[in-house]
């Protein structure tokens, strides 16, 4: 009961990665029609935001300690950062220590502009090319993203940990009456399930709400007749773009504690993210987040010993069964629409 | 010729002449000289050129002429190499049975997956496609049927390879590598030193440069009969053909099932080149790069799959073994500090930067060429006969009509 | 029309005269039919062909082992300090190339696939006329080029492999290996783990799901067992995995207490990330506090998980703090030209070429056959690890082995890792015949044409 109520937590936690990325990557094919294959790349540079302000944290002034040698026999060069001498031992201490929860921040600007700059400079020329054109530029231009970080940042994975406060984890056992330590979960993991619960709730509510976000639903539904009444549908759908992007980097800034940024994250992530998308359904939103925690909780459970001592190895494959048997039995995913995507 | 129309039977003709002159065209360069590190003309590469042009040829087949995008192509290029190996385990070094068996296999395993995959259209398909292959890519990998029977069967990560302690039941002596019923060895190469260049021809390239000549011609004569057509009309709109009371699964799946084969040909004349079977052949980045290859090439079209082909592989091999080394050789001839300043410019887009040259190319061929390569070939070829601008070609008729979107 | 060397006659017939080895062997590229081996050096200069990932996950281990191999390559032609050379205990070599050719050098990108290695490779022996490769940063590549050699005729050197196989169920005789392997980390570990942790202990095993990953397990397990740790499970988690929350989750509710990671680069950084995170370290289990150990560590990958390494035990081949003088000139020379600190597989890459060249001098020849007769049973000291032995029965090397602890307080960038023991050669040795080990066949060696 206990390893059943585990996985269950555990599937919310890795679910909720996926729906952050799958819900992007919707919002994309369902407002512009774009097979996105550069969405996996504006994850792994929303995760390289957190590095990239860590490191701006951590810049450096150089003094040599005359009592320490380096590997190479030379004085020990011993670098402050910048932020400790600024605010003190202590608050800048705290400040790096909390650069991963201050580069949501930092983030968003950043990949609503590559969003923006995306879409305008791209992505625009793209609308009405066939899907095959837009998946041979989109992979080009991930790959040429990816290879952009691998050139600043090199190609190891690099540790950007959670706040001191966020480390170790949290013992629900306790609260539900079982052993100590029979259910423990990450706090950092717990932070991560209730910020994408939040983005998520947050693009619902902007989309459902807004006059901005019933104009982009009506664009979705049809795009054609928006356009006739003389709404600038284009220039929302470039907002939209940019809203997608600042999703997936959010989904990867936090992300970066979990597991130590590199390069070719994004790759990791895009076939999944794609099946997690069609199995929720084209265009549908909720479909791709009902999805994504599905697959998420199904995926736990594959990784249980009791399961993997039956079927060994089932963890490697369920995704992709149950991809089969939900496209198998709903046509259209969970919850997609006719007509889209299906030509 | 060979039932073919006069524009076919002249493409055929040329694919003909340019695969047989690979060798000297491929190594343009004297082999001492800088730029001898742009030859291709060597082996290993000239047959990957021919297998992945198969490849491509294959499914674009299914893909240029239905508009269905399967995601899991690869996995019968995996398929088609593990059956070439197992015959070599089994019976011996020759490649013939091999080869029969990776084309009947990846075809049963074509069929079954087309079957299921095809009651879904669109991305459904894709999704379905890339799902099989992506099963059988972790199947073989960490070779859980091996594991369920006790035996190696895809022996891992690894790859499967032969062992001396293998049955190998018609071996003679002295045999050693994949041969053609014993007549020639795949690996023999003839080297011919002319002056400053050198060239090879290799027995197992024309072994494969046979295989794809007729594999381009069955794809010719598919693409002009009235199968084909049915397949066009179906990537055009598949409702109305059903409205027409006809059903239009037979033909999809045939061709699903055809493009499988060519796949598996493809496996097992890799693995009949060189003897060893992975399971990274069967990966969805290896599905990818067939989708990619076609597209970059021209899809619907009938030499573009295979100039698609040619194009990541030569960047694949050539590109990844340019280093700062061999730059500075090439740039001694400029004073030191612009040397250098070159050298730091072009660094990051060769070597372990190759990555980056090949997604520009992506992205650069899709924008500019988007009818992909074969249109970069017709506007050159339009440059030079200005006059006949309006002259119907079948190649250009392909590439026009894969811009127009489908009615939605 | 310079020779005509076209195979074409029927295997049938050269049956009849197997005895003639050699006859039905392939013509390589630039292959003297006089010299009677693949891509015997015609001119003033020799080619090695230097086969490390250079994109994809492991692209930092072999742009380290590149600039090793660099290094090796200046010094062999009389450049620079001339490094380990100095140390070296065998004098054949004088600074002024291999057998008195300069030593020109080609790349390539194995992208840690088996095909793209392959190609790689081939491209080297067909094109470049390469007469030996050397690196790599995984078994199943190693595995896969080693056979490659094996058929084309020209020496390999593994570079990082540390898979049991290697040497083992596909050991061949062109093949040589200075990495250590599996069974030598579990050997080495053991006692230290026992020292640390008790010999009541109770391990629970993450294992990658590859080869690798399987004869490490069997190691570990092996080793710990014999002096008395119980092994409460062993979960194989899939190669592809990113996120290890939920193998780990379980972990701590199972009776374990010592979780035994046996993953290596990403996947290695990312499983122990996790169960850091999970605060497993800070739990009591059956009075104990829970400990993990990583059995194979590499610089770059504890770089990669930063503070999580902080007092996790592994192994290792070789550090740039051993005191020796071949690993202190060896340090010097690499930390001067790039400005950092040699990895253990630059080192491993480093050290094979010199040996390469060593043994084509000492054999007078760049034959193949010559250089695997004078590689095997060849014992030298000066290279770092203590003396060191590249045994004839499957060419593995057997020298010292490291066990190293994660830096609890680290003073700088480099200081991830610290050695806590150097376990002798003996400790790790074992029978050619040993079951891990078992199935293979070194053959005989190929000189090619």
């Amino acid at each position: 009961m206990d390893a059943i109520l585990l996985q269950i937590l555990n599937g919310l936690d890795k679910g909720s990665a996926y729906a952050l990325i799958a819900l992007g990557l919707t919002l994309i094919f369902g407002t512009l029609g774009v097979v996105n294959f550069a969405h996996g790349a504006l994850f792994m540079i929303g995760a390289f935001c957190a590095v990239t302000l860590q490191r701006i944290f951590t810049l450096s002034y150089v003094t040599l300690d005359e009592s320490q040698k380096d590997f190479l026999g030379n004085p020990l060069k011993v670098e402050t950062p910048y932020v400790q001498s600024w605010f003190g031992e202590s608050l800048g201490a705290g400040i790096i220590d909390w650069s991963v929860p201050l580069a949501i921040l930092f983030c968003i600007p950043v990949m609503v502009l590559i969003g923006f700059v995306m879409e305008r400079g791209l992505i625009k020329h793209f609308y009405k090319r066939p899907h095959a054109d837009q998946i041979l530029v989109t992979f080009g231009l991930a790959i040429v993203l990816q290879e952009i970080i691998k050139y600043f940042y090199g190609a190891n994975p690099i540790p950007t940990p959670a706040p001191e406060l966020f480390r170790g984890s949290f013992d629900f056992g306790v609260l539900l009456g079982f052993d100590p330590n029979a259910i423990i979960y990450p706090y950092w993991r717990l932070v991560y399930f209730a910020f994408s619960a939040v983005i998520i709730g947050g693009v619902f509510a902007f989309l459902q709400f807004t006059t901005f976000g019933m104009v982009v639903r009506a664009g979705m539904a049809d795009r054609e007749t928006v356009g006739m009444l003389g709404i600038n549908i284009d220039k929302r759908f470039t907002i939209m773009f940019g809203i997608a992007a600042a999703v997936a980097g959010l989904a990867g800034v936090m992300y970066a504690p979990i597991n130590s940024p590199n390069y070719h994250m994004g790759m990791d992530f895009l076939v999944l993210s794609f099946v997690v998308v069609v199995v929720g359904g084209m265009g549908s939103l909720p479909g791709a987040v009902l999805a994504g925690f599905l697959l998420g909780i199904l995926e736990s459970f594959a990784s249980m010993n009791e399961v993997k001592n039956i079927l060994p190895g089932i963890d490697q494959i369920i995704i992709y069964v149950v991809a089969i048997i939900i496209l198998l039995t709903r046509p259209r995913g969970l919850m997609g629409r006719k007509g889209v995507m299906e030509e | 010729m060979l039932g073919l129309k006069k524009t076919d039977a002249t493409l055929l003709i040329v694919v003909t002449i340019l695969t047989v002159f690979a060798p000297f065209i491929l190594n343009p360069f004297p082999t001492s000289s800088a730029m001898a590190q742009f030859n291709a003309g060597y082996p290993d590469l000239m047959q990957r050129f021919i297998i992945f042009g198969i490849f491509a040829i294959g499914f674009n087949l299914l893909f240029g002429l239905t508009g269905y995008l399967s995601f899991g192509h690869a996995a019968f290029l995996g398929i088609g190499s593990y059956a070439v190996v197992w015959m070599y385990k089994l019976l011996d070094y020759n490649v013939l049975p091999g080869l029969v068996l990776a084309v009947i296999v990846s075809g049963i395993f074509a069929l079954a997956i087309g079957f299921i995959s095809l009651r879904r259209s669109g991305i459904y398909f894709s999704i379905l496609t890339l799902a099989f292959a992506q099963m059988m890519f972790a199947i073989s990998y960490s070779d859980l049927i091996g594991r369920f029977l006790g035996t190696t069967v895809t022996n891992g990560e690894t790859g499967l390879q032969v062992y001396t302690s293998d049955p190998q039941i018609l071996l003679s002596a002295g045999e050693t590598a994949p041969h053609f019923l014993g007549l020639v060895e795949m690996r023999s190469t003839y080297t011919l030193d002319a002056g400053a260049w050198s060239f090879d021809f290799n027995a197992g390239y024309y072994f494969c440069v046979v295989f794809m000549l007729m594999a381009f011609y069955l794809a010719i004569r598919i693409f002009r009969s009235p199968f084909g057509l049915m397949l066009r009309a179906v990537k055009s709109n598949q409702q109305r053909m059903s409205y027409t009371g006809l059903n239009t699964k037979p033909y999809t799946l045939a061709v699903f099932v055809i493009s499988g084969m060519y796949a598996g040909l493809a496996g097992g004349l890799l693995a009949a080149m060189d003897p060893l079977a992975g399971a990274e052949r069967m990966q969805w980045t290896a599905s990818g790069e067939v989708v990619l290859m076609t597209i970059l090439g021209g899809a619907g079209t009938l030499i573009g799959p295979v100039l698609g082909a040619g194009f990541i592989k030569y960047f694949e091999n050539i590109f990844s073994k340019i280093n700062d080394n061999v730059l500075h050789q090439w740039f001694a001839f400029m004073p030191d500090g612009l040397e250098d300043f070159v050298v730091f410019v072009i660094h990051p887009f060769i070597g372990k930067g190759w990555h980056l040259t090949l997604g520009l190319m992506f992205m650069m061929v899709v924008i500019f060429l988007p009818g992909g390569l074969v249109e970069g070939g017709q506007r050159i070829g339009r440059i030079f006969r200005r006059k006949d601008r309006n002259s119907s070609d079948a190649e250009l008729d392909a590439a026009k009509q894969r811009n127009t979107p489908p009615a939605e | 029309m310079s020779k005509s060397n076209f195979t074409r006659r029927g295997l049938l017939k050269t049956g009849a005269v197997a005895g003639a080895a050699g006859l039905s062997l392939p013509t390589y590229l630039r292959a003297d039919g006089h010299s009677g081996f693949t891509n015997a050096p015609t001119g003033s200069t020799v080619t090695l062909g230097f086969n490390v990932p250079q994109t994809g996950p492991y692209a930092e281990e072999g742009l380290d082992e590149l600039r090793a191999q660099e290094l090796a390559v200046q010094h062999l032609n009389g450049e620079g300090d001339g490094g380990m050379m100095n140390t070296f205990s065998s004098k054949a070599l004088q600074g002024n190339g291999i057998l008195g050719k300069k030593v020109e050098f080609v790349t390539g990108d194995t992208q840690t696939k088996s095909d793209a290695a392959r190609a790689s490779a081939k491209s080297m022996i067909e094109k470049d006329g390469a007469i030996m490769i050397n690196g790599g940063s995984s078994s199943g590549v190693a595995v896969a080029v080693q056979g490659l050699c094996q058929e084309a005729g020209v020496i390999f050197m593994a570079g990082l492999t540390h898979s049991n196989d290697t040497t083992g169920k596909d050991k061949k005789a062109n093949g040589f290996r200075h990495f250590f392997n599996a069974y030598m980390s579990g050997a080495a570990l053991a006692p230290v783990l026992q020292n640390a942790y008790g010999a009541d202990r109770r391990a629970y095993h993450l294992t990658a799901d590859y080869t690798w990953g399987w004869t490490q397990q069997a190691s570990m397990q092996a080793a710990t067992e014999a002096m008395g740790w119980q092994t409460v499970n062993n979960v194989l988690t899939p190669l592809a995995s990113t996120d290890f929350s939920s193998y780990i989750a379980p972990v701590l509710n199972s009776g374990a207490d010592v979780l035994v990671l046996n993953h290596y680069g990403g996947n290695m950084v990312n499983s122990l990330t996790n169960a850091v995170q999970f605060g497993l370290q800070d739990k009591m289990v059956n009075g104990k506090q829970f400990e993990i150990v990583v059995p194979l560590y590499s610089e770059l990958m504890a770089a990669g998980a930063g503070a999580n390494v902080q007092g996790v035990f592994g192994s290792m081949n070789w550090n740039w703090q051993l005191q020796d003088e071949g690993s202190k000139a060896f340090t010097q020379s690499f930390g001067e030209k790039y400005g950092r600190p040699p990895s253990n597989s630059a080192h491993t890459c480093y050290v094979q070429t010199l040996l390469y060249a060593d043994a084509v001098e000492r054999a007078g020849t760049f034959n193949p056959c010559g250089v695997v007769e004078a590689l095997e049973g060849f014992e030298f000291d000066g290279l770092g690890n203590g003396p060191v032995l590249y045994r004839a029965d499957d060419h593995q090397c057997f020298k010292d082995v490291l066990v190293m602890k994660g830096t609890e307080n680290p003073t700088n960038q480099y200081d991830t890792l610290e050695i806590v023991e150097v376990t002798p050669r003996a400790q790790v040795e074992y029978e050619p015949d040993h079951p891990m080990f078992a199935g293979g066949d070194l053959g005989a060696c190929n000189p090619g044409a």
